[in-house]
């Protein structure tokens, strides 16, 4: 890597980097923070001829994600990108482009659901859409937002998988920092995601499709359990197209990212732009003789369950950092990874940070590793006055 | 070749919407999308809002369109309309869709799907200049889900979130004028048609397909279950909506207003409310003012109407459009 290579960007800039490079037909939009630098970065590369899909500037997120599964399913390469009430408000046609395995690609700036009203970073806003069959791919940074949204493009397509993908990024965070990011060539790119192919697209001529139909108890069990074997699909093919992606860009993916595992004795398992922060205070922790580690989760949904469970097997203490609740239950990471490792002879528990936008900070983690945190990290008062 | 023979011929082999689809008998739908469907010269793909007219007609694992269908939800349509749109100026731009196999995009949606619930995207899709043709099939209430009330309902329905009884006189409220919303959004080609005057329907189409832009086609559409008439008489019934001036059948061009039917003479309003038991309630002697005051309300919207296309008669300046 020539440092000549690298330009200043934020991760909002870098997905709409690898949107102008990957060229889609169709973008229908909306804005919203953090998410909207996205949105106004690729429509100036339109306007400039930059890039020379179709900007649709819907009036809604619902519309946003229903015009693009028209536009999917009719036979364009089609991208959105969202973040918190957004999404909330597309999410029953989120649920809809997956049951239509309509690949569009949607990148999410990750942003605290109201109430109360915020715009900066948790992931109740991904959580939400949790089971609604769309795969959920997290980013740590600018580089990998770009990375996995040009990966998360081809795997969208794959055939067998043909489901959208969200690129998650953690709003502020990611969406506008400025890091170092290294771009593929344009034409790299054009030529990874190849041609746009759908089996029979709505415009395409002399075999009429019913898309959408109704589906009574007769069918719809054998529907949803087509769903979700595409979902789990992606456990092979992002594994596979990665390998195609490392030889291109140098940077490796998987489904999921160990992180000084060797010997390690307590884990932490997180998401985002915390396993940063989490991979200083390791080394740290690592430099002192403590046998720390963690794993990092690239791909929410679908789950790498067994992946896991093999890095995690021996290890004794496994501790779960969500940044999303669930009021009145697990939290979703956590209860995720207690599921894989149930059987397992692994202690999991797990603690909340981060909500609304509260950052995690080097210290933060080390209190966690050392057990000196509650069900909450970094939440004053506690117990809260009601 | 006459227009009936053009429609029959167009249905011949294939027809867009084949028979064999649990719509109900007398159900005024069918014939308002075959005559939509054979009035176009070109292909066409069909987006579907959620209602009677897609349940009905898509039971997985059979279906009974043999056109490019698609259907996403109830409240979207016009959004996938945006999208499919918005992909074939892609796919032409890159020289993946030639000119002469472009299908024009038609919507097909209820009240529920046009005046309430499917408004916005509605709105948003007509003001961002879509190619693509939004027909409502307008049954008055949400007939799909048991006739409950609609924005599209009219003042005395009764419907079973609206029923009449000793404190009620059915729907309190007019229902809205979402014809005139849609010519409000200054779109080429808007116009009121109904199912018993499909000559009239299919010229409408033909203007519509034509136009540079989004068009709005409001189609009173009967429904005998919601209405309360004998299946046999639907296409009277949608006759009495046009005689009566219940239902007026007019067009807007460009913002220009023309009556493309008129009534020889005005019919009383009880010809229309009469046969409807939706309506019974309101013809006791007791609610003869209530009847009074339908019959004022529908001559005074005509009136209005009437002023609008004399208006329209004259040139207008640029600021008027």
């Amino acid at each position: 890597m020539n440092v000549r290579d690298l330009r200043l960007l934020t991760g909002g800039e870098a997905v709409a980097e690898a949107m102008r490079q990957i060229d889609p037909d169709v973008v229908p939009v909306y804005p919203i923070t953090p998410q909207t630098p996205i949105i106004q970065t690729f429509a100036k590369f339109v306007a400039d001829g930059a890039a020379h899909g179709e900007l649709v500037d819907v009036e809604s997120e619902h519309s946003a994600m229903s015009a693009a599964i028209g536009s999917a399913l009719a036979g364009a390469r089609t991208m959105t990108a969202t973040s918190s009430q957004g999404l909330a408000l597309m999410a029953e046609v989120v649920y809809i482009a997956a049951a239509m395995r309509a690949p569009i690609v949607m990148a999410l700036g990750n942003r605290a659901l109201s109430g109360p009203i915020n715009i900066h970073c948790d992931h109740s806003d991904s959580m939400l859409i949790r089971d609604s069959g769309v795969v959920q791919l997290f980013a740590e940074n600018a580089q990998e937002a770009y990375d996995l949204t040009v990966l998360g493009t081809r795997l969208a397509e794959r055939r067998e998988v043909m489901l959208p993908v969200l690129v998650c990024q953690d709003g502020f965070t990611i969406t506008h920092s400025a890091e170092p990011v290294a771009l593929l060539a344009d034409t790299a790119v054009r030529q990874f995601v190849g041609d746009y192919e759908i089996p029979h697209p709505l415009l395409e001529r002399g075999h009429p499709t019913t898309h959408g139909p109704f589906a009574m108890p007769d069918y719809y069990f054998e529907l949803r359990r087509q769903q979700i074997a595409a979902l789990e699909a992606v456990l092979d093919a992002l594994p596979e197209l990665a390998l195609g992606y490392e030889q291109l860009s140098g940077r490796g993916y998987g489904l999921l990212e160990p992180y000084r595992l060797d010997d390690a004795e307590r884990v932490l398992v997180a998401l985002g732009s915390a396993t940063g922060t989490i991979k200083d205070a390791v080394d740290e922790l690592r430099d002192a003789g403590e046998p720390v580690g963690l794993v990092k989760i690239v791909s929410f949904r679908p789950f790498p369950a067994a992946a896991l469970a093999e890095l995690l097997r021996d290890v004794p203490s496994v501790i779960v950092l969500d940044r999303a609740a669930s009021p009145g239950g697990a939290a979703p990471l956590r209860a995720e990874v207690a599921s894989a490792l149930s059987g397992e002879g692994t202690r999991v528990e797990g603690h909340v940070y981060g909500l609304g936008g509260r950052d995690l900070h080097p210290e933060d983690v080390r209190d966690v590793f050392a057990g000196r945190v509650g069900d909450y990290v970094g939440l004053r008062g506690e117990p809260c006055p009601v | 070749m006459s227009r009936l023979k053009t429609l029959a011929r167009r249905e011949a082999g294939l027809p867009p919407l084949a028979g064999g689809h649990s719509l109900c008998q007398g159900c005024g739908i069918p014939a308002v999308v075959r005559t939509v469907l054979g009035s176009f010269d070109r292909p066409v793909v069909v987006v579907n809002a959620t209602g009677c007219l897609e349940v009905a007609t898509t039971r997985f694992p059979t279906t009974a369109w043999n056109v490019p269908w698609v259907h996403v939800a109830f409240e979207n349509a016009a959004a996938v309309a945006s999208g499919v749109d918005a992909a074939k100026r892609a796919l032409r731009r890159r020289n993946a869709l030639p000119e002469d196999q472009e299908p024009a995009v038609v919507v097909f949606a209820g009240d529920g799907g046009t005046y309430d619930i499917g408004l916005q995207a509605l709105s948003g899709a007509l003001e961002r200049g879509h190619r693509f043709l939004f027909v409502c099939y307008d049954n008055e209430a949400y007939m799909n889900t048991g006739i409950q009330r609609s924005g599209a309902t009219p003042f005395g329905a009764s419907t079973t979130t609206s029923p009449s009884g000793l404190e009620s006189l059915g729907k309190a409220q007019q229902r809205k004028d979402m014809t005139a919303i849609a010519i409000a959004h200054h779109v080429p080609y808007v116009a009121q048609a109904a199912g018993s005057h499909w000559q009239d329907l299919s010229e409408k189409v033909e203007r519509a397909a034509a136009a540079d832009g989004p068009a709005f086609l409001n189609v009173l559409t009967n429904c005998p279950l919601g209405w309360g008439h004998e299946p046999r008489i639907g296409i009277q019934m949608l006759d009495a909506a046009v005689e009566t001036c219940f239902w007026p059948l007019y067009e807007v061009v460009d913002g220009r207003f023309r009556l493309t039917y008129e009534p020889e003479e005005m019919l009383p309003i009880e010809e229309w409310l009469r046969p409807q038991a939706r309506f019974a309630h309101l013809l006791g002697p007791e609610h003869a003012d209530v009847v009074a005051g339908i019959q004022r309300q529908v001559e005074d919207d005509w009136e209005a109407l009437r002023s609008r296309c004399r208006e329209s008669e004259r040139p207008m300046s640029r600021s008027e459009f």
